[in-house]
């Protein structure tokens, strides 16, 4: 019933040059209630994977799973394995510290969410939080942030001001340098354009194009068009379960998955 | 046909628009009797108190003449007792609300630590009065002291902290705290970089609330041995010689202005009356002051916090 690219013609040998992370029988828990089912998938490197289906299907659970952000709440409960590379350590072990895995994995919610504090110190604040005091060093890694997520030029000469001043897709932006001022191995987005006007949208989904040759993404979306503009590959799943995985062209042109094919041309959710 | 339809469910709109009618004029005459009676009272404190009070009233000691008896002890008795209760309720009420709202786990034991958190702010202040006396006073040898005052009147006011420290934190959207974690912050700097001073509005409202609940409070200082005629001040907290600052006081004799008051009211002549009358106006003001004092933060510093 689980059918990932293992088996497709997506994935070349050497897996462990390729794979920045691997799900291996992932299940989670709410309590008793069983958000993901043995769900088995891998993260290339330096790839956008988009995760699609119907409301309530576990995607941002299982995006959840990878900065353990489950553990912020108590009765949740993760099964399996989740490799990172190249280190191979289990990110759900018991033995490492969820505190460890964020510093590595970054996320971007589903509503912008600056702190209400200054424009740089919203950048700055992971840097803050690893220990850096130097005002060079902060100045510098802001910039470098700013840029890269394309707000450098509209945020440059009011870097003190409130983040609350921005416009809701320049917010989202200042989250996004956030999360890269840290330079993180993954960047988890979560449904990133849905409280935002098309415009702002279309600007994310640039930004996400240009930020994949420096960063592995996982990006959750509810927008099937967005997933076929932005993803290199897409897993499609339903309650709670990875139904198909493979290159984004082969899911939308010819998935292999009857219900995958419904999803997606629009019978079914 | 038609049309009769119509002016039933006229009729009908009309009849069910009277309890509207009704519900607003009983409401407004609740609302009414708990405005004017404050406002009548305060009036006639006004009245009556309003020309006693001068430079006087307040340097004087209190005496045997009304004419020329003051509040000093008592204001600053008052004062020095608010200064040990907010120096107490504040770091231990913010400690237990931030541990209760992001350390604690969610079980058994931490249930029952709220249900009785809630519950103390319901204990009359006299039992408060009664555990101070045996614990601050006797116990622990603190004495009829400002300091077994301010405690006893920290510890009443410890749930109001608490629970306004509690619900200022769960005002502030998951979103944020959940950002801050995801960037691998941990709990402490996550309480101490965003969620103290986001909730800051709310804890500080909190605890001037309380500390006007405190200030009129008399069971408890009777209880603990408060004096009700007290002719000195408490040493000075600041001396002229190293180390300059002296804790002295803590030890003190004292009293309060509610316990002035009732000293006066308690007397027959009628000028004593008068000069209860001034200091129970002082007192309204002083409460109303910090009342004030308390919007006016919470507006402030609401201001530059929008999500």
């Amino acid at each position: 019933m689980v059918e990932n690219s293992a088996g497709g013609n997506s994935t070349v040998d050497a897996p462990h040059a390729q794979y920045k992370s691997e799900v291996r029988n992932l299940s989670f828990y709410y309590g008793a209630f069983s958000a993901l089912k043995n769900v088995n998938m891998m993260l290339h490197e330096k790839k956008v994977t988009a995760l699609i289906g119907p409301s309530g299907c576990g995607k941002s659970t299982f995006l959840r799973c990878f900065n353990r952000m489950h553990d912020l709440y108590p009765g949740n409960r993760y099964v399996g394995e989740i490799i990172l590379h190249p280190d191979n350590i289990n990110i759900l072990s018991r033995n490492v510290d969820p505190i460890e895995v964020r510093m590595r994995i970054s996320m971007v919610f589903q509503k912008p969410n600056p702190f209400p504090k200054s424009i740089y110190e919203n950048v700055a604040y992971g840097l803050r939080v690893r220990g850096v005091r130097q005002r060079a060093v902060l100045d510098e890694k802001v910039e470098e942030a700013l840029r890269g997520a394309a707000l450098w030029d509209e945020a440059k000469d009011r870097l003190n001001q409130p983040a609350y001043n921005l416009s809701g897709g320049q917010q989202q932006r200042l989250c996004i340098a956030r999360a890269l001022a840290t330079d993180p191995e993954i960047l988890l987005f979560d449904e990133p354009t849905s409280a935002l006007d098309p415009i702002a949208t279309a600007s994310i989904e640039e930004l996400i194009a240009d930020l994949k040759d420096k960063v592995t993404i996982l990006i959750v979306t509810h927008n099937m068009q967005q997933a076929a503009r932005v993803s290199d590959y897409t897993a499609y799943m339903y309650l709670g379960e990875i139904i198909e995985f493979d290159v984004t062209d082969t899911i939308f042109i010819k998935p292999k998955n009857k219900q995958t094919e419904d999803y997606i041309t629009g019978r079914f959710g | 046909m038609k049309d009769k339809d119509l002016g039933e469910i006229r009729a009908i709109i009309a009849r069910h628009k009277l309890w509207d009618l009704i519900f607003m004029i009983v409401g407004i005459f609740a609302l009414m009797i708990a405005v004017l009676t404050f406002m009548a009272l305060f009036a006639h404190m006004l009245i009556d108190g309003l020309p006693r009070l001068s430079w006087d009233f307040f340097t004087s000691f209190p005496s045997r003449r009304p004419g020329s008896a003051g509040i000093l002890s008592a204001w600053v008795g008052t004062t020095l007792v608010m200064l040990v209760t907010a120096a107490a309720a504040v770091p231990m009420g913010i400690g237990a609300g931030v541990y209760l709202e992001e350390y604690a786990s969610k079980n058994i034991i931490t249930e029952i630590i709220e249900i009785n958190v809630t519950n103390l702010a319901g204990v009359p202040s006299i039992i408060y009065g009664l555990l101070a006396l045996s614990l601050f006073v006797h116990q622990f040898g603190f004495g009829q002291s400002i300091l077994s005052a301010g405690l006893a009147l920290a510890l009443l006011i410890l749930p109001v902290v608490i629970v306004a420290t509690r619900e200022a934190i769960r005002a502030i959207p998951v979103v944020i705290r959940e950002g801050a974690y995801a960037l691998g912050a941990t709990k402490w700097q996550t309480v101490s970089d965003h969620l103290l001073p986001y909730s800051a509005a709310g804890i500080l409202t909190g605890v001037i609330i309380g500390l006007a609940r405190a200030i009129g409070e008399t069971a408890p200082i009777i209880t603990i041995g408060a004096l009700t005629f007290i002719a000195f001040l408490p040493p000075s907290p600041v001396k002229a010689e190293f180390p300059f600052i002296s804790f002295e006081w803590l030890m003190a004799p004292f009293t309060v202005m509610p316990i002035q008051m009732f000293n006066w009211v308690s007397r027959p002549e009628e000028a004593f009356q008068i000069n209860a009358a001034a200091a129970g106006l002082v007192l309204v003001v002083m409460t109303l002051a910090m009342n004030a004092i308390a919007i006016y933060l919470r507006y402030r510093m609401r201001k530059n916090l929008k999500w």
